[in-house]
């Protein structure tokens, strides 16, 4: 059968099972975009950015597990759609993007609109591809959904010129990829795992550090079933919150840079660490010297290149988590931590996150907490990148598998609005939350716009701090309170965009009225808005300063 | 951790933007890339390119964790020293005149180098061997002014019988399905 290379596009994404695709059109893209009305099963949702485009991709992968897709035009539309795939490489999320080029002559002229989308996004990609015959399409987006989908996933380009899409070529779906030079996985070796389940037997203070390879994995049984069989407590990294439902007994809460203090100080005193689907990041060891002082280390991990990269591990069990897990649980033997679980306790009972206080400005930790309530913990949460988005971490209680979405590793504000459309659209059924700082939704609020035309039932919780807090912040800890360049004096009427874009619009500047203005903008059928306006100069408890150790751990002040 | 000199030798697709994707690899790691030597190899449509890197044994580690993760790169192995021939080709254009020509003929003999131009004021030397050899004629010829000079970098193998440090190399069970 022959097609255009255009159709060629459009029938690999259906083989593939794609079901919607984020994008903007523009010259280059044209041809494929022209061809997508014969293809009714594919949904294309207009965005209002690229970027939102890409975050909206990673927003739905992360909630189905599927690969989520992108279209951007040459030139502006892909550079636009950067930020997004460096977000998805950094997270480790499976995305398959697809460029329009210029036509093939007149690539490496500077055509107009020309950009060298292969050479930007090769150091911000799993792989990449400039397709350059319609011949090589179907097989090119074979083997980009399965390198974005297999191993550790991640973001793969692939970029076409115009007329590589007008191109006819004859269409047959392969198969299977021929990629011998690509290395998926190997099994975990029994002798480590014999040493593993050996180190846990040994172990009196051990903890779990699950991390965003538990939800990759979707291993949520197996670390449970290994955290009970051995009374292991569980810590969740940043990106792994939400691989343990943090109302069970050994569940520990989150370490590090704002993890809560007695999640630091249990890995401080730990004589085992598991790294479950992690990669040791700097955020939770600090200084890599002082991190974890009497600790063996297990390492389980997908991509060898993380082991023994930032720590040594005394067990390293590479390959597959879920598989791993299943090897391992068998030969762990049942045990018991009375004591340890008691120092626990302990600490987190000397180490409150938070003091009661009443009277003052509405504080955000109470919003996430009136949050947590309405939601039974049950919500798909996306954030930011700043306070609110370790004030959603520390003070929403997860009790719901996979239900956080946060851009953890490259830390890209404006991740809120077009992640939590993603996320909606992956998960119609549930609600979802976007926590977003008044900052990074002001970078990509106009995707309410696509909200409403899809009527995309997204609610947003702004925490309107009038700041750039996270970075004031850092300003009022390490620069004398000197706020440069991060007050917002002019910040817009929130609630009156909102009902400029078409949507349910709320302010909230009291305690009592959180929980009733959550409750309707759930009650409310489409998406809808809510402006908190927070206390302006609250900090995030604790602080471990970058790259410092434990003993530097500050708290809250009294 | 002591810094020493590492060969790596790499079997890769034969692919455009395979080097480019390997330098920006080495860029963005911030790693030392000593030499790289790349040409074909005796399998149709893979390359064979030989790494000389600085580092220390972390960091070696790290380059052949990061090599193998690219999707062009079939197979990386660390070749220990003592099991290693490795040998570089250079080209060096020195000054030289009828007076000099004798002297420069007898010290490129005694190095089994050849001359293989020779212009009125100077000639090309063509030299193969390890890096030590290739440096000490260099050195000796510098005393008669060397104008130019061109190196391929180190190009390796692993002494029949004896066996590569391999990690991992074409394994059947990495193969894709
Ligand atoms: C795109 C981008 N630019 C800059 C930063 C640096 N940065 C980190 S947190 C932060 C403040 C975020 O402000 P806001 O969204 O209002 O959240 P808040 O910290 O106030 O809760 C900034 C500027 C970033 N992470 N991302
Ligand atoms: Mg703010």
């Amino acid at each position: 059968m022959k097609l255009t290379g255009g159709q060629i596009v459009c029938e690999s994404l259906i083989k593939e099972g794609v079901e919607v695709i984020f994008g903007i059109p523009g010259g280059a893209i044209l041809p494929l975009y022209q061809d997508l009305p014969r293809y009714p099963q594919l949904r294309h949702i207009l965005m209002r950015h690229e970027q939102g485009a890409a975050h909206a991709a990673d927003g739905y992968a992360r909630t189905t597990g599927k690969v989520g897709v992108a279209f951007g035009t040459s030139g502006p539309g892909a550079t636009n759609l950067v930020t997004g795939i460096a977000a998805a490489q950094m997270d480790s999320v499976p995305t398959v993007f697809i460029t329009g080029q210029v036509a093939r002559a007149a690539i490496g002229k500077d055509a107009f609109q020309e950009t060298d989308v292969t050479g930007i996004t090769l150091p911000i990609t799993k792989h990449n591809y400039l397709v350059m015959n319609a011949s090589e399409v179907a097989e090119t987006i074979k083997e980009a959904f399965y390198i974005a989908s297999t191993g550790r996933p991640g973001p793969v380009l692939v970029d076409i010129p115009k007329d590589v899409f007008t191109e006819e070529a004859e269409f047959s779906y392969p198969e299977s990829v021929n990629l011998p030079s690509y290395h998926l996985p190997q099994e975990a070796d029994p002798r480590e795992i014999q040493a593993a389940a050996r180190l846990i037997k040994e172990a009196r203070k051990p903890l779990i550090l699950a991390g965003h390879g538990v939800v990759i994995s979707r291993a949520f049984e197996e670390l449970m079933q290994l955290a009970e069989k051995a009374q292991i407590p569980v810590i969740t990294t940043l990106l792994g919150i939400s691989s343990f439902p943090e109302d069970h007994p050994l569940s520990v809460g989150m370490p590090g840079m704002h993890g809560m203090a007695h999640a630091s100080l249990a890995i401080d005193e730990a004589d085992l660490l598991l790294g479950l689907g992690m990669r040791f990041d700097d955020r939770i060891t600090g200084d890599l010297n002082s991190f974890a002082p009497n600790a063996k280390i297990i390492h389980a991990e997908v991509d060898p290149s993380e082991v023994h990269k930032n720590v040594r591990a005394t067990a390293p069990l590479i390959g597959d988590l879920k598989k791993t897990l299943r090897k391992l649980i068998p030969v762990v033997e049942p045990k018991s931590h009375e004591e340890w679980s008691q120092r626990i306790a302990e600490l987190r009972m000397e180490h409150p996150l938070m003091r009661p206080r009443t009277g003052g400005a509405l504080l955000p930790q109470y919003v996430m907490q009136a949050l947590s309530k309405a939601t039974n913990g049950n919500a798909v949460i996306v954030t930011g990148v700043g306070q609110h988005q370790m004030w959603a971490a520390q003070h929403y209680t997860f009790t719901q598998q996979n239900s956080w979405v946060t851009s953890g590793g490259l830390g890209a504000m404006g991740f809120e609005v077009p992640a939590a459309l993603g996320a909606q659209v992956g998960r119609p059924g549930s609600v979802v939350w976007s926590v977003a700082g008044d900052g990074g939704f002001q970078m990509t609020m106009s995707e309410l716009a696509t909200l409403a035309e899809n009527n995309i039932p997204v609610k947003f919780a702004i925490m309107n701090n009038g700041y750039l807090g996270m970075v004031r912040q850092w300003q009022d800890i390490f620069y004398e309170k000197s706020y440069v360049a991060t007050h917002y004096t002019h910040n817009p009427d929130f609630v009156k965009l909102a009902h400029a874009f078409g949507i349910h619009g709320d302010r909230v500047t009291k305690e009592e009225e959180a929980l009733p203005a959550i409750r309707a903008a759930m009650e409310h059928p489409g998406p809808a808005l809510i402006d908190f306006v927070v206390a302006e100069e609250e900090n995030v408890y604790p602080m471990i300063p970058a790259g410092g150790a434990v003993a530097e751990l500050m708290e809250e002040p009294v | 951790m002591p810094l020493n000199e590492s060969t790596i030798v790499a079997m890769v697709r034969d692919r455009p933007g395979v080097l480019n994707r390997i330098s920006s690899m080495f860029r963005r790691r911030n790693f030392n890339i000593v030499s790289l030597a790349v040409g074909q190899s005796e399998q149709p449509g893979m390359s064979r390119m030989a790494f000389v890197v600085n580092g220390d044994d972390a960091t070696v580690e790290q380059v052949i964790k990061q090599l193998r993760k690219l999707i062009d790169v079939a197979s990386v192995s660390l070749i220990q020293e003592d099991t290693m021939i490795s040998r570089e080709l250079a080209l060096i254009r020195v000054n030289g005149t009828a007076s000099t020509r004798g002297e420069i003929s007898q010290i490129v003999d005694i190095y089994r180098a050849h001359i293989v131009d020779i212009a009125p004021d100077s000639l090309i030397v063509e030299v193969t061997g390890d890096e030590d050899k290739v440096q000490s004629l260099k050195n000796l010829l510098n005393t008669f002014g060397i104008t130019e000079m061109i190196r391929t970098g180190r190009v390796a193998m692993v002494r029949g019988m004896a066996h590569v440090h391999s990690n991992n190399s074409g394994n059947p069970a990495n193969r894709a399905a």
